[in-house]
């Protein structure tokens, strides 16, 4: 197998806050070839946003630190790298795009103006070939007369075609990896599917790495290859797509699969998973999911349940994921 | 007329028209308006759940704020139980209004921070002088327990509770009035997947314990299906589609379902690698331009000719016990369509 592009061992991310230190993220591994897709799936206050962010070196610190572990980019350190050679990485080899297109892009210039000064600085193109190269970006994108609309500021764009400027921006420069924080989600349902659409077909004409950060399970399915899922800080059950879908065997995953309505047509009752996410992660001796488990077993309170193996590249951080496993995920209910 | 009206429908929309000015210069001249809803016409029977979707800018979040007459409407009627709330004085709205209830997206943003989340609800009751003032704290408790939340959670502050439970507190307040109609207006959109299902199966119990009629806003398709009877499907502010849950769903007649049902992810990997989509070109137009004829065919693939110049009526292809409504020259090709496509999928 090839060197991993991007690998990332054992992160460790905290935030110094009033009520004490908070764990945001906790021992998190995963590695991402050329080409691959990857999703991080997780709810709010899972640490899925900071575990992008320390990728690209963009924890806010202070409060943040990253406390322990590595992340490695073709071979080389990028925690603890100089803000010189993070900025030539960033946007260069690593892109990111966010959640919310209207505060990531400067409402004051242009939309070409954001575009070239990209591909000038990192490029070094001249003034004609960026404009030239920005026009080519949004066609790319589905932008509809590029060529024309350079002038024109972010208000004056949809909300659809924002993110796709955003995107737009994010493959300038070629980049090898895209991370995407939750790009769909303050989107339609119709424009989202423009998106990804747009994502899939990016990734194949390009060859880039995905890391797709999102709270929907639905989202991925059709979209990356494998999925790490999330909860309060640590990586609770990686796994290739569609084994995590056949064969959940972390009961948080299968909770997730089972709060959602299925669209076959029975109006069955919903599945929620009882109580809420913590709204602060910490390190814990326990399994952080314990309090909202109906598994839950008292060696759960005891002993923190370290992630392993079930099957090939599938691992699971549960005391019972055995049993979990060889459970159907929609049966009626955990025994 | 009073609650006991023994129709079976218990809120008629007839032909709801909200526009809004667009000002421009100086002078602050009217130079146009945006056609937020351009007449809709819906009936919502007594206990049935209606669902509502479009994208945004389709008119829903205008169509409850204009039945409610948060909104006061261009044209058309509201019948609310037999009354007409379009047309209801100060004193009648004051009477009307605490049987019609609101639950808003954000529980974070319609909870005033400095009050407790007993006071909260408590103020619902004495600004509708719901019972008497002796009995209300009782009143308060009964509330809290029956959306689940602990009454001693009574002297807690919002930012004290999860968004599941804030929700759960704005579902008390909306319920003090003893409401018979409530609009959730994207009411389980800010929260996280593992709450939703919680509010969602909270809604449908409280709606069979105290005989509730929903109308259900949400661009979240799948919990549409879900929890709807019937479904009202807007494109940019007029009924494209209306039906049983399971005629849209299933058989949907107007192409625009038919995007939008395609659109919708399916957390199934194997599903999802099998299935074309059909992705809609461009974006919703402006609603205050918007298209000739029929709205929708500068993104649809049905088109032909006749849509550009003609509105498409409103029409039933469904049975009289189950009319299905639809907007579209070509309702019955759409139709086959969908069927066929039935067929080549497995």
């Amino acid at each position: 197998m090839s060197e991993p592009l991007l690998e990332v061992s054992q992160l460790a991310v905290g935030f110094d806050t009033d009520e004490g230190p908070v764990h945001a993220v906790n021992d998190i591994s995963f590695t991402l070839r050329e080409g691959e897709a990857l999703a991080i799936v997780g709810e709010s206050g899972s640490g899925k946003s900071v575990t992008a962010l320390s990728i690209m070196g963009l924890v806010p610190s202070p409060p943040g630190r990253v406390d322990a572990g590595s992340v490695r980019y073709k071979g080389r350190e990028l925690l603890g790298a100089s803000e010189r050679d993070l900025r030539r990485i960033r946007g260069r080899e690593i892109a990111m795009i966010y959640q919310d297109p209207m505060t990531s892009l400067n409402p004051a210039l242009t939309v070409g103006r954001q575009i070239t000064e990209i591909v000038r600085h990192h490029l070094g193109l001249d003034r004609r070939q960026a404009a030239d190269r920005a026009a080519e970006l949004l066609t790319l994108v589905g932008i509809p007369n590029a060529a024309g609309r350079l002038g024109e500021h972010p208000h004056q764009f949809s909300g659809g075609q924002r993110q796709r400027i955003l995107i737009a921006m994010a493959l300038s420069c070629d980049p090898a990896v895209l991370i995407a924080d939750e790009p769909t989600t303050a989107l339609d349902v119709t424009v989202q599917a423009q998106i990804i659409e747009l994502v899939k077909d990016l990734r194949e004409r390009l060859g880039m790495a995905i890391v797709w950060i999102t709270h929907d399970l639905g989202v991925v399915a059709g979209l990356v290859d494998k999925v790490t899922v999330m909860y309060s800080g640590y990586a609770v059950e990686q796994a290739p797509l569609r084994e995590l879908f056949a064969q959940p065997s972390h009961p948080y995953t299968v909770g997730l699969l089972r709060s959602l309505p299925t669209f076959g047509g029975d109006r069955r009752r919903l599945t929620p998973i009882p109580g809420s996410p913590p709204d602060q992660a910490r390190r814990v001796e326990s399994c952080p999911f314990a309090p909202r488990c109906d598994w839950v077993i008292d060696r759960c309170r005891e002993e923190f349940p370290a992630l392993a193996g079930v099957a090939p590249d599938h691992g699971v951080a549960c005391h019972r994921r055995d049993e979990v496993r060889d459970t159907p995920p929609l049966a009626a209910a955990a025994p | 007329m009073s609650a006991t009206n023994g129709s079976d429908t218990l809120l008629q929309v007839r032909d709801l028209v909200k526009h809004f000015p667009v000002r421009r210069g100086v002078l602050r001249r009217q130079v146009g308006a945006v056609q937020a809803l351009d007449g809709i016409t819906i009936d919502i029977r007594r206990g049935e759940t209606l669902g509502l979707v479009g994208e945004s800018g389709s008119g829903k979040s205008t169509a409850a704020r204009t039945i409610l007459r948060l909104l006061e409407p261009t044209r058309g009627q509201v019948i609310f139980d037999g009354e007409d709330v379009t047309a209801a004085d100060r004193k009648d709205l004051r009477r009307i209004r605490p049987r019609m209830q609101m639950v808003f997206q954000d529980p974070y943003a319609s909870l005033n921070p400095r009050k407790t989340a007993g006071s909260t609800v408590m103020e619902a009751l004495e600004t509708n002088h719901i019972g008497a003032a002796s009995g209300r704290h009782g009143r308060v408790e009964e509330l809290f327990e029956l959306v689940g939340l602990s009454p001693r959670f009574q002297n807690r502050y919002p930012h004290e509770f999860s968004g599941g439970q804030r929700q759960r507190i704005g579902i008390a307040r909306a319920l003090a009035t003893e409401p018979r109609f409530v609009i959730a207006d994207e009411a389980i959109s800010a929260l996280d997947v593992s709450i939703q299902a919680q509010i969602v199966n909270l809604l449908d119990d409280l709606k069979r314990q105290l005989e509730l009629t929903y109308l259900f806003i949400s661009h979240d398709l799948s919990m549409v299906r879900h929890i709807s009877d019937r479904v009202a499907v807007l494109y940019l502010g007029k009924v494209a589609e209306l039906g049983t849950s399971a005629d849209v769903w299933e058989r949907p007649l107007h192409p625009y379902t038919l995007a939008l049902l395609s659109a919708i992810p399916v957390p199934d990997p194997v599903r999802e690698s099998e299935r074309e989509r059909i992705v809609l070109p461009g974006d919703p137009p402006d609603p205050a331009d918007p298209p000739s004829g029929c709205r929708f065919h500068t993104r649809c693939s049905f088109a032909t000719d006749v849509c550009h110049t003609d509105e498409p009526e409103l029409r039933d292809l469904g049975t009289p016990q189950a009319p299905h409504i639809v907007a579209c020259h070509h309702a019955e090709r759409v139709r086959r369509s969908a069927d066929h496509e039935k067929e080549t999928v497995p």
